[in-house]
């Protein structure tokens, strides 16, 4: 009788697999379909995307990619290169000097300078945004990249620091003994012993600063002003208004800030998992 | 000596992070304190002190109850779709029948979860547009035309059509984080309940979700603070319109700032925002502290 019913069961269940498979499918479907959509798109006149949504174009216009990186986009991307740059390096170098005075070192200032990093956590972006904007206007910084490199680089700090920090734990104390008695300094043991064993995690932390500098919206749409200086996700809004009906082209535009990110998942999707996991976590 | 150098050692490797911290996080959360007392445009040079007028405002704005009432829409939704979905997803999608498809399945969720948000709710703004969208056209294509509409232009419509998108954005999300909880499950516990015969949605409901109690407390707390503090999406797609319909705090709280130049109210409504994500992140806090122990 209970033979039976597992037997049951587990002809039922490759049943319930089918189903479950055919439900994944049309899941990614639902995924994928208005992200080729918009490839497709981006290589149609105005009146193809009006008038026949779903087929090809009937001639495939390449040139729409050409005028999207020529009018503007190039200057965005370029931006946006240049902001997540400056600021995955700044904040590599902070964030790994603070988390190791924060796992090297034990001492009261130690101890609340932990809580006052984890406490920055609880503050998001959104509610500093105001004062923020008055800060950077006193400091005459409205408008320059640099109003946007700053903040990214301090809202990013409590996560990457937290995560280095746990990584940092794990080196062992003896190697440390054993450089300070040849000699090394504290700045080189941060530099000869904890940065190149932390390999992995440092690749971590790059992986997921450059996704939140490549893609912030709020900040960049707020303190940036002039059309020169946008990074791609405020330019693209520029975009927008600006063409109007030129719709194939600011499909391409699109389509072109896509593709670092989707490059970026497909090959380091290991430490950008890790780093997601590990972070919200922690976080 | 040895310890008065490791002091200024200490202090010297973290000086710099705690100088962004002050000057970009906690500053701009003091001032907003304080700013929330005056009234004050976004370029004028002095502030006009109001006391607790603000407040008072606060409480009587009906805009603001339509948007919290839109932020806690939000969090339902994505509740229920990112961490409910989610966590089904990943359980499939760890399961030995799937092992083959899954890469290809993780990465294509995960996928519009690396796309900037701009491109994102642009490429909804063609989709559910009147005339040339997919939705439309797809809901005339399989007969269920009556059901078609301006779905950001309605609004009784607007803010589910915003939620939708972030749930095809971020379900992908949230599915990843479960996939790395549920491979840290020792396989022993699936083989001895296979051998008792336990189905496997039995399996998923007394070892999967047991399992990663943690982790899901967490999600769902990570997935409520994100949708308190939603701006990207109705800013973008419809800037909290038809009317006030679709807007969320952190949309109005930018609105009254830097269009009605009151930023002494705009303050007062981060402050708001700030009470109700600091609450939700201290008991983030604690749930992961226990969870260790």
């Amino acid at each position: 009788m209970m033979n039976k019913r597992i037997r049951k069961q587990k002809n039922r269940m490759t049943l319930g697999n089918l189903v479950v498979s055919i439900v994944l499918c049309i899941g990614s479907i639902i995924i994928l379909y208005p992200l080729l959509w918009m490839v497709i798109s981006s290589m149609k006149s105005y009146d193809e995307i009006y008038n026949n949504v779903w087929g090809l174009p009937s001639k495939w216009l390449i040139e729409n990619y050409k005028t999207a990186w020529s009018i503007g986009i190039s200057n965005y991307f370029m931006n946006s290169v240049i902001v997540t740059i400056i600021t995955v390096l700044s904040v590599l170098i902070i964030a790994s000097m603070a988390a190791f005075a924060l796992s090297r070192y034990r001492s009261r200032f130690i101890d609340i300078a932990l809580v006052v990093i984890m406490s920055g956590m609880m503050i998001n972006p959104q509610v500093a945004l105001i004062p923020l904007f008055d800060i950077l206007t006193k400091l005459g910084l409205i408008n320059t990249r640099l109003a946007l490199i700053l903040p990214y680089i301090a809202f990013r700090l409590p996560l990457s620091i937290l995560l280095l920090r746990s990584y940092f734990l794990s080196i062992p104390r003896e190697i440390q003994e054993s450089a300070i008695i040849d000699g090394c300094s504290e700045f080189g043991i941060y530099r000869r012993i904890y940065l190149p064993m932390s390999k992995p995690i440092l690749m971590t932390t790059i992986v997921l600063t450059s996704f939140y500098a490549w893609n912030e919206f709020l900040f960049a749409t707020i303190f940036i002003d002039s059309d020169i200086l946008r990074t791609i996700p405020s330019g693209l809004m520029n975009f927008r208004d600006a063409l109007r009906t030129d719709w194939g082209v600011l499909l391409s535009g699109m389509v072109i800030a896509t593709i670092p990110m989707i490059i970026l998942l497909i090959f380091i999707q290991k430490h950008l998992v890790r780093g997601l996991s590990e972070g919200s976590v922690k976080g | 000596m040895n310890k008065f150098k490791n002091k200024i050692a200490a202090f010297l490797f973290l000086l710099p992070c705690l100088i962004f911290l002050f000057i970009f996080v906690f500053i701009p959360l003091f001032k907003n304190f304080y700013n929330s007392f005056f009234e004050y445009s976004v370029f004028s040079t002095t502030k006009d002190f109001v006391g607790l007028d603000n407040f008072k405002l606060l409480l009587t704005d009906k805009t603001i109850k339509v948007a919290l009432l839109n932020n806690i829409r939000y969090a339902i939704i994505s509740v229920i779709f990112q961490v409910g979905l989610g966590l089904v997803l990943a359980a499939v999608l760890e399961h030995q029948f799937f092992r083959k498809l899954a890469p290809f399945f993780r990465v294509t969720f995960f996928m519009p979860v690396m796309i900037s948000i701009s491109v994102i709710a642009l490429l909804f703004g063609f989709i559910y547009n009147p005339q040339i969208g997919i939705l439309n056209s797809f809901l005339e294509l399989v007969g269920l035309e009556t059901l078609s509409k301006a779905w950001l232009g309605n609004s009784s419509t607007a803010i589910y059509a915003v939620i939708a998108m972030s749930q095809w954005q971020s379900v992908g999300y949230i599915m990843m984080l479960f996939i790395v909880a549920i491979q840290r499950i020792s396989k022993e516990l699936y083989e001895a309940a296979e051998i008792d015969g336990a189905s496997k949605i039995k399996q998923f409901f007394y070892i999967t979700v047991p399992q990663v109690k943690e982790t899901l407390f967490i999600n769902i707390l990570l997935t409520i603070t994100g949708s308190m503090l939603v701006f990207n999406e109705p800013y973008i797609l419809t800037n909290g319109g038809p009317g006030v319909s679709s807007m969320t705090m952190a949309v109005y709280m930018y609105q009254s700032g830097f269009f009605k130049d009151r930023m002494g109210y705009a303050s007062t409504i981060a402050i708001t925002i700030f009470i109700i994500t600091a609450i939700l992140a201290i008991i983030q806090i604690r749930i992961s502290h226990t969870g260790k122990d």
